[in-house]
């Protein structure tokens, strides 16, 4: 067998909590292949944040290992693309300048920068709005600007914490083509957290449901629909039938 | 999936010229303001509330004073003070700050000496800065510097302590180190802050400034208080009143402009 790009072994995060051990994840093993969707669903506070910043190196686990490329992760790093839950938009950049923020820390130079980000901002649809600050941006411009930021840098691997959360159902769906489009052309590697039990059947290979309490996976769910994922796919009754089974894993837990 | 800014002229012309109509309008109401002001002193000096000069005695004084040159040379010696103390007392408290925020044991170092220090008024260090520094320009501008310094370590550290933790961490999964995440964002993200900081400490170097002056000053507006207090000549008190708060508010203006400038990217209210 290969190495796993993202391997969670007997992982475990907890934290103290008015003086009492709280696991928010627990003893959880996951293995995610190179190129592989993988997303994450499950009640709120059942640890997925909490899995991705492990997995980003932002997070200690407090038992078991995660290994990226069969090394321990000890750290960020630009290979680990993240897009945060609350956007962490840097509100003295520009919209461009936010985009540009990791290539200028990598040291590319100012015409290759100004490419690049020119083709992210096309991307997630944001090209008028280069010279915006942040905060004249809808909650929906500002996520889809973190996309960007995060696609700038070309990261091996896509850490993504309900990137499409406040979008409109439409943008939403847009994205969603988008992001599959991006990654049949460079098989990203992606962990994909979302409340939306569409959106993580549409999008993945295997979606994870977790349980609360200690955090933990509950169940996983293949998707056998090939890619690319067209509209035919999202209304066929296979589809279907698959988001009914995660539907019930989310809400009928107990 | 394109969007367009907006692009509509009138609107923004609409908006510019609304925008002038309010500034207007609270520009008349401050006039009327001084306007009011002016009158009730002259009426309370008309009857004569415990020899209070009038606005026009106090004009011919600061003409006078003016045209012999003294209100000069007392602003210049006091400005010299406060911005020599206010620039030391900054320059000082913004990297200090920086190292109390970024460094626990700066932290824990420093801590205790300006938690100390700042409960003691820098008027009170007066007698011992005469003792240690002599009775030159030296203790005044210490004790100003350690009244802005104060002043400006505490919201720099704030700052610092305060930058938002999912900023951070965008900047390192951007592949930024230590030095660029403090450069790129600490310093950036604590800018309102330190300028708060520095507008304080501006308004605590003035008020310093006065009582400062009291240690046998030849020239500056507190000790010409001081003087005109022996020959209990009010009008001169009140045109260097006048200048302390007309000059203070000249530079806290430009201090906001300033702020106004470097954090248009914050979100007010
Ligand atoms: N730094 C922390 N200190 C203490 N407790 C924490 C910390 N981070 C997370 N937790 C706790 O861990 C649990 C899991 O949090 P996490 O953010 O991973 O949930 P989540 O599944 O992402 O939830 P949501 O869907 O609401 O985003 C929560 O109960 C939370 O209170
Ligand atoms: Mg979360």
């Amino acid at each position: 067998m290969t190495t796993p790009k993202i391997q969670f072994a007997r992982v475990s995060c907890a934290f103290v909590l008015q003086g009492q051990e709280f696991r928010a994840v627990n003893d959880l093993d996951l293995d995610i292949a190179d190129g592989e969707i993988v997303t994450l669903v499950g009640p709120s506070g059942c640890g997925k944040s909490t899995l991705m910043n492990m997995a980003a190196g932002l997070q200690e686990p407090t038992g078991g290992t995660v290994r990226v490329d069969g090394k321990p992760v000890s750290g960020p790093g630009p290979e680990r693309g993240v897009i945060f839950q609350q956007y962490a938009l840097f509100p003295w950049l520009t919209v461009a300048q936010n985009v540009g923020f990791g290539l200028e820390i990598k040291g590319v130079p100012a015409q290759e920068r100004a490419r690049i980000v020119a083709r992210c901002l096309d991307l997630v649809g944001l090209t008028a709005f280069a010279d915006a600050l942040p905060k004249t941006l809808s909650g929906g411009m500002k996520q889809r600007c973190a996309i960007a930021r995060a696609y700038a840098v070309d990261p091996a691997v896509l850490l993504m914490d309900e990137p499409f959360g406040a979008l409109d159902a439409l943008t939403r769906v847009n994205m969603q083509e988008q992001l599959l489009a991006t990654w049949a052309r460079d098989k990203r590697t992606i962990l994909f957290i979302t409340h939306d039990v569409d959106e993580a059947v549409f999008l993945a290979h295997r979606v994870v449901v977790m349980a609360a309490r200690p955090g933990r996976i509950h169940e996983i769910v293949d998707v056998d629909l090939p890619y690319p994922r067209t509209e035919d796919i999202r209304l066929s009754q296979r589809f279907q039938d698959l988001r009914n089974r995660v539907w019930h894993a989310v809400y009928h837990q107990h | 999936m394109t969007e367009t800014a907006i692009q509509d002229d009138g609107l923004a012309r609409r908006h510019a010229l609304r925008e002038r109509e309010m500034r207007r309008k609270l520009l008349a109401l401050n006039l009327l303001a001084a306007v009011l002001g002016l009158a009730l002193w002259s009426l309370l000096s008309f009857i004569d509330l415990a020899g209070l000069p009038g606005p026009l005695s106090v004009a011919s004084r600061a003409i006078q004073l003016i045209a012999n040159g003294q209100l000069f040379v007392d602003l210049a010696a006091s400005i010299q003070r406060v911005l020599l103390g206010f620039a030391i007392g900054t320059a000082l408290a913004i990297p200090v700050g920086f190292l109390m925020g970024w460094y626990t044991w700066a932290r824990g170092l420093m801590e205790p000496y300006v938690q100390f220090f700042r409960t003691i008024p820098p008027l009170a260090l007066i007698p011992l800065a005469i003792v240690f520094l002599g009775i030159g320009e030296v203790p005044k501008v210490f004790v100003i510097t350690l009244a802005a310094f104060l002043v400006s370590v505490i919201s720099t550290y704030q700052g610092v302590v305060n930058v938002d933790r999912v900023l951070i961490n965008a900047a390192r999964v951007l592949g930024a180190g230590d030095a660029a995440v403090f450069r790129r964002v600490i310093v950036p993200a604590s800018t309102p802050f330190i300028l708060v900081g520095m507008r304080t400490g501006l308004g605590a170097a003035w008020s310093t400034l006065v009582a400062a002056e009291l240690i046998a000053a030849q020239q500056g507006l507190g000790h010409r208080m001081q003087q005109a207090q022996i020959y209990y000549d009010l009008e001169t008190i009140f045109v260097a009143l006048i200048t302390i708060g007309i000059t203070g508010l000249l530079m806290d203006r430009v201090l906001l402009w300033l702020d106004q400038r470097l954090t248009v990217w914050q979100e007010r209210r």
